[in-house]
C-alpha cells in the first residue's frame, strides 16, 4: 500500500539532507511536517476571515430590527455557512496545523509518520472548502438549513445540496487521515526514552482527540451519505412517509457531533498547558491528572449527545440519563481549570501576549462551561432550546475557548517559527482589543436567550433591539481586531532574534532546536540526557 | 525504533486504525437498526406497533381514558384527511372504532400512507392497533373520497399517571415512492 513508499520516502531523507524545493512545487508537494503546518495554518487563517465575514453580514442584518440588507434565505445561507466553515475550515485545520508544526518537535520525532499522506490531508482541504463556496453561486442558494443539516429542512436545498454533502466527505477523509498520521506519529516515533505519561500535554490532548476524530467522522460520513441516498437514491432513513424517521438523524448527528465539540477543546486544553506553566515559570500542576481528565472527558463525550435534542420527546429516564451525564463533565473539566489554577498559584507570572490569551480563555472558557451547566438541567433547557442563550454559550467556549487559545499557540510558536520575536505592543493591543470586543459581542446574547430570542433568524421583535445593536458593534470590533493578528505575522520577521529557548521558563523538546526551527530536525532521536532535561 | 522496524510497526498500526475507521462508518449505519429495536422497546419517538395483534385482556370499567386524535397533512401531499370525532373517551382493555376520511384533491389516482404517532411515549407501547388503515398504503383514485377504519385497545396496564393519550397522523402522499417498487 501507499504507506511502504511513504515511510521509503521519510527515511531518504535522514540520509541526504537537502533543502526545500525552489517556488510552488515546494509547497504542492511538501512531504515536510513544517512546511505543512504552515500550510494548514494560514489556510485556516484564511477561513477564519471567509468564515468571520459571513459573521459580520448576520450582524449587519441583526443590528437594528427589521430586514434592511439581505433576502431572509441569503441569511439563513450565512448562519449555515459561518458555522460549517468556522468548524471544519477555522478552528480544526488550525489545531491540526499547530500539531503538524509541534508534535514532531515536542517528542522529537524527524518528520510525522505518514509525510506523504499529511500533504493529502491538507490539499483535500482547500478542495473541500472550494466546493462548499461554490454553492454560493448555485441555483438556489448556499446550504441554509444549518450546519447541523437536519432533514427534511436540508433536503429542500436546490442544487448545492450534493455539493454540500460531497463536501463534507472531503472534510471528513483529510481529518480522518490527519488524525491517523497523528496516532502514528505519537506512538511510534517518540524519543526512545520518552514514555507515554511523560509526553508534554499538547501532544497527550492530541493524541485523545485523534482518536475522537477516527472514531466519530465516519459515523459523520455515514449520516450524511443517508441524506444523499435519501434524496436521489429512493432510500427512506428519515421520511417518515417511506418508514423512517427524522429524529434517528438528529440521534446519528449528536453521536457525531458531541465528541466534534471535544475535538475543537481538547487541542485548546493542551495548548494552554504548555503556555501556563512557562509564563508562571512553574511545573504544570498535576500532569497525569489532566491525562486522566482528558481522557475521562473523552469518554462521557459518547455519552451525552441527546441533550442537543433534550426537546424532541423523550421517556424521563433519557431525559435524566443523558441529563446526570452532561453535568458529569463538568468534573474533569474543573480538574483541569483548577489545575490551571494551582500552576499559577505563588508563580513568577510574567505576561506577554501568549500568557494574556491563555488567562482569558481560562476565565472565559469558564463561563462558556457555566452557562453549559445551564443548559444541561434538561426542564430549563426546554426554555433555552434554540435561542440565544445557546448561541451566548457555544460562542464563549468556541471563539475565546478554541480561538484564543490558537491565537495564545500562535503567538507562543511564532518566535520559533520564525526566528524573531513578534511586535510584543501589538500582540498585546490584539489581544486587548479581541478581549474587550469578545465580551461585548457574546454577553449581550445570553440575556437575548433568556428573554426568549430564537436563533437563526434575521428579524426579531422590537424588545431585542438594544441588546442586538451592542452585539453588532462588539462583533464588528472584534472583526476589525483580527487584523492587528495580520499585522503582527506580517511584521513577524522584523523583531529582535529570538534564542533557542524564547521564553524565560519554557520546557520541552521544541526549544532545543534552533530559532527558526531548522528544515529538518531530530534526523537522529534526541540523546538521552537532553530528552530528559527537555522533559521537566 | 530503526528505519525498518518503524516502517513494520507504522504500517500495523496505520491499518489497524483503518479498520477502526471503517467500523465507526458501519456503526453509522448499524444505528439505523438499534434505533429501531430501541424505539420499539422503549416507545420513544410516540412508535406504536404497526402490524395486527390480539389483545385478551379483561376490561377494566372503572377506568377512563380519553384519546385525542390529531390529524396532519404532510405539505407536499394535496389531501384532505381529518377525524371524524375530536376525541373520546375510553375504557382500558375494552374494543373502540374510530374511522377517518381522506380526499384526495387532485385529478389524478395517488397512493397515500398515514404514519401514527402517541403522546405521552410511555403511553406509546400500551396504545395497541388492532386494525388500522396506517398498516397498508391506501390508494385513491382522482378525486376519491374514502372512510377509513381504526380498531384499537388500551392496554390496561397503562401508567396510572396517564390519563389522556394523543393519537397523531400525518397523511403523506407516497405516490412516487409506490411506482418506483
Amino acid at each position: 500500500m501507499t504507506t511502504t513508499t511513504v515511510d521509503t520516502h521519510a527515511v531518504d531523507h535522514e540520509h541526504d539532507d537537502h533543502g526545500p524545493t525552489k517556488g510552488i512545487k515546494r509547497w504542492l508537494f511538501s512531504t515536510n511536517h513544517k512546511d505543512i503546518g504552515t500550510m494548514y495554518l494560514i489556510f485556516s487563517l484564511l477561513m477564519f476571515f471567509t468564515g468571520g465575514a459571513m459573521a459580520m453580514v448576520i450582524r449587519s442584518e441583526l443590528a437594528v430590527p427589521g430586514l434592511q440588507f439581505v433576502h431572509p434565505e441569503f441569511f439563513n445561507s450565512m448562519t449555515t455557512m459561518h458555522a460549517l466553515i468556522m468548524v471544519f475550515g477555522a478552528v480544526m485545520p488550525a489545531f491540526v496545523g499547530l500539531a503538524n508544526w509541534m508534535i514532531p518537535l515536542m517528542i522529537g520525532a524527524p518528520d510525522m509518520a505518514l509525510p506523504r499522506m499529511n500533504n493529502w490531508s491538507f490539499w483535500i482541504l482547500p478542495v473541500a472548502f472550494g466546493i462548499l463556496l461554490s454553492t454560493l453561486l448555485m441555483p438556489g442558494g448556499a446550504p441554509a438549513g444549518g450546519w447541523t443539516m437536519y432533514p427534511p429542512l436540508i433536503l429542500q436545498t436546490g442544487d448545492a445540496f450534493p455539493f454540500l454533502i460531497f463536501s463534507v466527505h472531503l472534510m471528513g477523509i483529510s481529518s480522518i487521515m490527519g488524525a491517523i498520521n497523528v496516532i502514528v506519529t505519537i506512538i511510534n516515533m517518540r524519543a526512545p526514552d520518552m514514555t507515554l505519561l511523560k509526553m508534554p500535554m499538547f501532544v497527550w490532548t492530541w493524541l485523545i482527540t485523534a482518536y475522537l476524530l477516527i472514531a466519530v467522522m465516519p459515523v459523520l460520513a455515514g449520516a450524511v451519505t443517508m441524506l444523499l441516498t435519501d434524496q436521489f437514491f429512493g432510500t427512506s432513513f428519515f421520511l417518515a412517509a417511506g418508514g423512517g424517521d427524522p429524529v434517528m438523524f438528529q440521534h446519528i448527528f449528536w453521536f457525531f457531533g458531541h465528541p466534534e465539540v471535544y475535538i475543537m477543546i481538547l487541542p485548546a486544553f493542551g495548548v494552554v498547558s504548555e503556555i501556563i506553566p512557562t509564563f508562571a515559570r512553574k511545573k504544570l500542576f498535576g500532569h497525569d491528572s489532566m491525562v486522566y481528565a482528558a481522557s475521562c472527558i473523552a469518554f462521557l463525550s459518547f455519552i451525552v449527545w441527546a441533550h442537543h435534542m433534550f426537546t424532541v420527546g423523550m421517556p424521563l429516564t433519557g431525559q435524566l440519563f443523558f441529563m446526570f451525564a452532561t453535568m458529569l463533565i463538568a468534573v474533569p473539566t474543573g480538574v483541569k481549570i483548577f489545575n490551571w489554577v494551582a500552576t499559577m498559584w505563588r508563580g513568577a507570572m510574567t505576561f506577554e501576549t501568549p500568557m494574556l490569551f491563555s488567562l482569558a480563555f481560562v476565565f472565559l472558557f469558564t463561563i462558556g462551561g457555566f452557562s453549559g451547566l445551564m443548559l444541561a438541567i434538561q426542564p430549563a433547557d426546554v426554555q433555552y432550546h434554540d435561542t440565544y442563550f445557546v448561541v451566548a454559550h457555544f460562542h464563549y467556549v468556541l471563539v475565546p475557548g478554541s480561538i484564543f487559545a490558537i491565537m495564545a499557540g500562535a503567538y507562543y510558536w511564532l518566535p520559533k517559527w520564525t526566528g524573531h520575536m513578534y511586535n510584543e505592543k501589538l500582540g498585546k493591543l490584539h489581544f486587548w482589543l479581541s478581549t474587550i470586543f469578545v465580551n461585548v459581542t457574546f454577553f449581550p446574547q445570553h440575556f437575548l436567550g433568556l428573554a426568549g430570542m430564537p436563533r437563526r433568524i434575521p428579524d426579531y421583535s422590537v424588545q431585542f433591539a438594544d441588546f442586538n445593536l451592542i452585539s453588532s458593534i462588539g462583533a464588528f470590533g472584534f472583526g476589525l481586531s483580527q487584523l492587528v493578528f495580520v499585522l503582527v505575522i506580517l511584521t513577524a520577521w522584523k523583531g529582535a532574534k529570538a534564542t533557542d529557548r524564547v521564553w524565560e521558563g519554557s520546557h520541552g523538546l521544541e526549544w532545543t532546536v534552533p530559532s527558526p526551527a531548522p528544515w529538518h530536525t531530530f534526523t537522529t532521536p534526541p540523546k538521552h540526557r537532553i530528552a530528559d532535561e527537555a522533559f521537566e | 525504533m530503526t528505519g525498518e522496524k518503524r516502517n513494520n510497526a507504522n504500517r500495523k498500526l496505520v491499518l489497524s486504525l483503518l479498520v477502526v475507521v471503517v467500523g465507526a462508518f458501519g456503526f453509522g449505519y448499524a444505528l439505523v437498526p438499534l434505533y429501531d429495536v430501541f424505539c420499539e422497546i422503549t416507545g420513544f419517538g410516540g412508535r406504536t406497533n404497526n402490524e395486527a395483534v390480539a389483545v385478551n385482556e379483561a376490561p377494566d370499567l372503572n377506568r377512563e381514558i380519553r384519546i385525542e386524535f390529531m390529524t396532519t397533512v404532510n405539505s407536499y401531499a394535496q389531501f384532505e384527511f381529518a377525524s371524524d370525532a375530536d376525541s373520546m373517551v375510553v375504557h382500558p382493555g375494552k374494543m373502540y372504532y374510530a374511522t377517518f376520511t381522506a380526499k384526495n384533491l387532485t385529478e389524478s389516482d395517488k397512493v397515500a400512507h398515514a404514519v401514527p404517532s402517541v403522546a405521552p411515549p410511555a403511553a406509546a407501547e400500551h396504545f395497541v392497533k388492532i386494525e388500522c388503515f396506517c398498516f397498508n398504503s391506501q390508494e385513491f383514485l382522482a378525486s376519491e373520497e374514502k372512510s377509513m377504519p381504526l380498531q384499537f385497545i388500551v392496554n390496561p396496564d397503562l401508567p396510572d399517571y396517564v390519563d389522556t393519550i394523543t393519537l397523531g397522523y400525518t397523511f403523506f402522499d407516497t405516490t412516487s415512492v409506490a411506482s418506483a417498487n
